[in-house]
């Protein structure tokens, strides 16, 4: 391995080329949280306005504001579909993804396994620029005059035959899945060859395990997502027919590949979230993970294996072969084995623990509240039977909200919190951030609880105005309330993370008694090749190992 | 090994036993079961399932949570380390009851699945045709119209078909829906037990007008319906004879 040079962390002054042409693993990952949370802040302005338009079941007519339509020349239903376009592709693409695998991979996989940087630093400033360059593309929706209208599954014949522009839709997916693509062999490369000499693999911390597993899905199925976007590029500006049914296509081909993709990224999402949880808990209850083998081979490798072969729940009301809407049903259900396996790792990290609570460890607990009502919802809905009505309703939407969009959501902000001080060498634990817990806390079970119920009684989704379902409206009200709480807690957040970086108390470099690298063997924060010499670890060291104090 | 030897017998008792567990569908006074009575049954055990399951996980978190609160800063866990017996006890056993409880629902939503699937013979048949933003309903005897009339009794059978993006036949008051997919002829069917004036929404997204594409869904007494399907003949036998006589005059292939 190369010498390690260290220079002093933090050096004083900033000049924007050294952000711009940077190959550091860590600003890179700050460059990927700024684009991160950019695209989540405009996407939950999205959500904020839809949930504002059903404030009453008629046109509220406000939504034109919200997609940058001014002079009002849409209509409320075509802003609405684009609000709603912006906030799925922008939150699952350019915030969750990224934020997982982008933001949290780049800063903590190359401390943890005691790595000076990640195995191609080039490339790795490449994916963050593809990464950038993509939420400009999106972002470009609020100023061109015909908005894609496509919704984040983008489905065949609409994509096509509708006004919008499905073309930055389609650049969009192309941008960030190259970038994705490029990650996923950057950092399975770095993972199997730069761990720290002596770190054997079931040595490794769960963030790193989860974003390996995950990074395999990223690098197996973001190609079938690219395939089937550029095929509808292909069907709507060149004129080809694969998906139009008038010649010889298939629209059900679009969703068998898009889910062929989008189910398993679900899990993109969902192992790297459930591995920050890990970190997080294991260091404040101060104890091993609770059967790590288990949870890793198991648990994490096992969604790996199942992780294609349950796509068809998405299309269980398309009219695919009975016998397969059947069969996929057995598997999506089956995925509660592994999934189940991890929960109880979880839960088991905290027995005999001495548990302490900061602010991120409360985010795990809210995360693991989200676990248990995101992911038991899912049971009706891995039932082929019972999907054939709750599917295409706000039920649906409620559940993957909890289990997939805020467990993620709350899970990466989580660790803004509990590496802050790695970050910074200030502490984010203030009176704000304890306020803003709670706004986000309370707001996001008055957003979805009324979404679970609604659904049940029959609520469609993506309805721009629910005229046909008057009863509804003091729940959709209530709804309403629960993200604008929501919305206080993440302004409120965000100003305390700006109040913490520039003011908050200094802390000393392992503020929370980790055991993990890049607690123990860095500064706060790290200097350019991470480490002051190269580690080495010894066959009996985990990070987990607390009786060893 | 004999802690193995039992959990491998309590794995393949606990895989073999649950579909057994799966309950015979009621049946209607005229041997027809309702999909719509069936999904209300099943949702109803569904939900107490995953309740359940819900309130013992968390009641086991908040016991943790609470439970092993730190007792001074420096302390650390005591939990030791898994021996082999019992770390692979921890996952076989959890992993057979949750793949009891999978097999179990995936029973009970099959049974479900084959009451939804199969349509009964004396069904009316009825083909939807969706477009943006409209459904229309053809009874096969030159009656079409943009309500769904239904005699109160009979099970109809719907053919599902678009003539341009996908929409969704969502049926809300009887729990059912399908896809209606250009290129594709799919269907439901279902048992207006009683009478009932409802509507069917479109649940697939489909462009502006998506949030307001709906019809009227009426099942009415038997009598009625004959009534109406007189009136709506009458009605068109008056147009018919110019589409048909295009129609003919087209050469045969």
């Amino acid at each position: 391995m190369t010498a390690i040079t260290n220079t002093a962390p933090a050096a004083s002054g900033f000049k924007i080329t050294e952000w711009i042409f940077t190959t550091d693993h860590k600003r890179i990952a700050i460059l990927y949280l700024v684009g991160t949370l950019a695209a989540f802040l405009v996407a939950g302005l999205m959500a904020i306005g839809m949930r504002l338009e059903h404030l009453s079941p008629g046109e509220d007519g406000i939504m034109q504001f919200f997609v940058g339509d001014i002079g009002k020349n849409m209509t409320t239903a075509s802003a609405y579909n684009t609000a709603l376009y912006f906030h799925g592709a922008a939150m699952i693409l350019g915030f969750l993804i990224p934020g997982l695998t982008g933001f949290a991979a780049n800063y903590l996989i190359p401390m943890m396994i005691g790595a000076p940087d990640v195995a191609f630093p080039r490339i790795n400033a490449l994916s963050v620029w593809l990464f950038w360059a993509g939420i400009v593309v999106a972002l470009l929706t609020f100023v061109i005059p015909d908005k894609p209208d496509i919704m984040w599954t983008g489905y065949a014949p609409y994509a096509i035959t509708t006004a919008g522009n499905t073309a930055f839709y389609v650049f969009t997916v192309h941008l960030i899945g190259v970038s994705s693509i490029l990650a996923a062999v950057n950092f399975l490369v770095t993972i199997i060859y730069m761990r720290a000499p002596g770190m054997g693999w079931n040595q490794l911390n769960m963030f790193v395990w989860s974003s390996f597993t995950a990074f395999i899905i990223q690098l197996v199925f973001v190609p079938v997502l690219a395939a089937a976007v550029t095929l509808l590029l292909f069907d709507k500006y060149l004129g080809t027919g694969y998906f139009d049914a008038s010649r010889g296509g298939d629209p059900l081909l679009y969703e068998n590949l898009f889910w062929f993709y989008s189910h398993p990224a679900v899990y993109v999402i969902f192992l790297p979230a459930m591995g920050l949880l890990y970190e997080i808990v294991a260091t404040q209850a101060k104890n091993a993970i609770f059967n790590y083998k288990v949870a890793v081979y198991g648990g994490m490798c096992g969604i790996v294996a199942m992780s294609g072969e349950v796509w068809i729940h998405h299309l269980y009301v398309t009219g695919m072969p009975d016998w397969l809407r059947i069969g996929m049903s057995v598997t999506t259900l089956l995925i509660s084995v592994p999934v189940g396996l991890m929960v109880i790792s979880l839960w088991g990290t905290l027995y005999k623990g001495s548990i302490t609570y900061n602010v991120a460890m409360w985010y795990a607990v809210l995360c693991m509240v989200l676990i248990l009502l995101g992911g038991l919802t899912g049971i009706p809905l891995a039932i082929t039977s019972m999907t054939v009505h709750l599917a295409r309703t706000t039920y649906v939407t409620a559940h993957f909200h909890f289990i997939m969009g805020l467990m993620a959501t709350y899970s990466v902000f989580g660790t803004i919190y509990f590496w802050f001080p790695k970050m910074t060498g200030r502490s984010a634990d203030s009176a704000i951030a304890k306020i803003a817990f709670w706004f986000n806390f309370v707001g996001t079970q008055v957003t979805f609880w009324p979404l679970f119920i609604i659904g049940v009684q029959g609520m469609p989704r993506r309805y721009a105005t629910y005229e046909m379902f008057p009863q509804f409206v003091s729940l959709q009200q209530l709804a309403t309330v629960g993200a604008f709480l929501t919305a206080v807690g993440v302004l409120l957040m965000v100003a305390g993370w700006i109040i913490s970086a520039i003011w908050g108390p200094k802390v000393s470099t392992n503020p929370w008694g980790s055991k993990s690298l890049e607690w123990t063997h860095t500064e706060s924060p790290p200097g350019p090749g991470n480490f002051l010499k190269p580690v080495t670890v010894s066959a009996d060291w985990t990070p987990y190992d607390y009786h060893a104090t | 090994m004999r802690l193995r030897t039992k959990l491998g017998a309590l794995l393949v008792a606990l895989c073999g036993a649950s579909p057994g567990l799966a309950e015979e569908a009621n049946y209607g006074a005229n041997g027809i079961i309702s999909p719509t009575v069936a999904w209300k049954e099943t949702w109803s055990e569904v939900l107490t399932d995953i309740t359940v399951i819900g309130v013992v996980f968390a009641a086991i978190a908040i016991y943790l949570l609470i439970k092993y609160r730190a007792t001074s800063p420096n302390a650390v866990g005591t939990a030791t380390k898994l021996s082999l017996d019992k770390a692979i006890a921890w996952a076989l056993v959890p992993a057979a009851l949750f793949m009891a409880d999978d097999f179990m629902l995936a029973a009970k939503g099959w049974t479900l699945w084959n009451i939804q699937r199969t349509v009964p013979a004396n069904a009316l048949e009825v083909t939807v045709t969706a477009s943006q933003w409209s459904f229309e309903f053809d009874y096969g005897n030159g009656v079409k119209d943009d309500t769904l009339v239904v005699p109160v009794g009979q099970p109809v059978v719907l053919r599902l078909v678009s003539t341009d993006v996908i929409h969704s036949f969502g049926l809300v008051d009887y729990r059912l829906k399908e896809d209606l997919v250009p290129g594709r002829v799919n269907h439901l069917w279902f048992y207006p037990d009683k009478p009932l004036e409802t509507f069917v929404t479109c649940m697939e997204f489909c462009g502006d007008g998506h949030a307001r594409m709906n019809a009227t869904v009426k099942a009415v007494p038997k009598a009625d319906f004959d009534a109406w399907l007189a009136s709506h003949k009458k009605k068109a036998s008056l147009s018919i004879p110019n589409t048909y006589a295009s129609a003919a005059a087209a050469p045969s292939l």
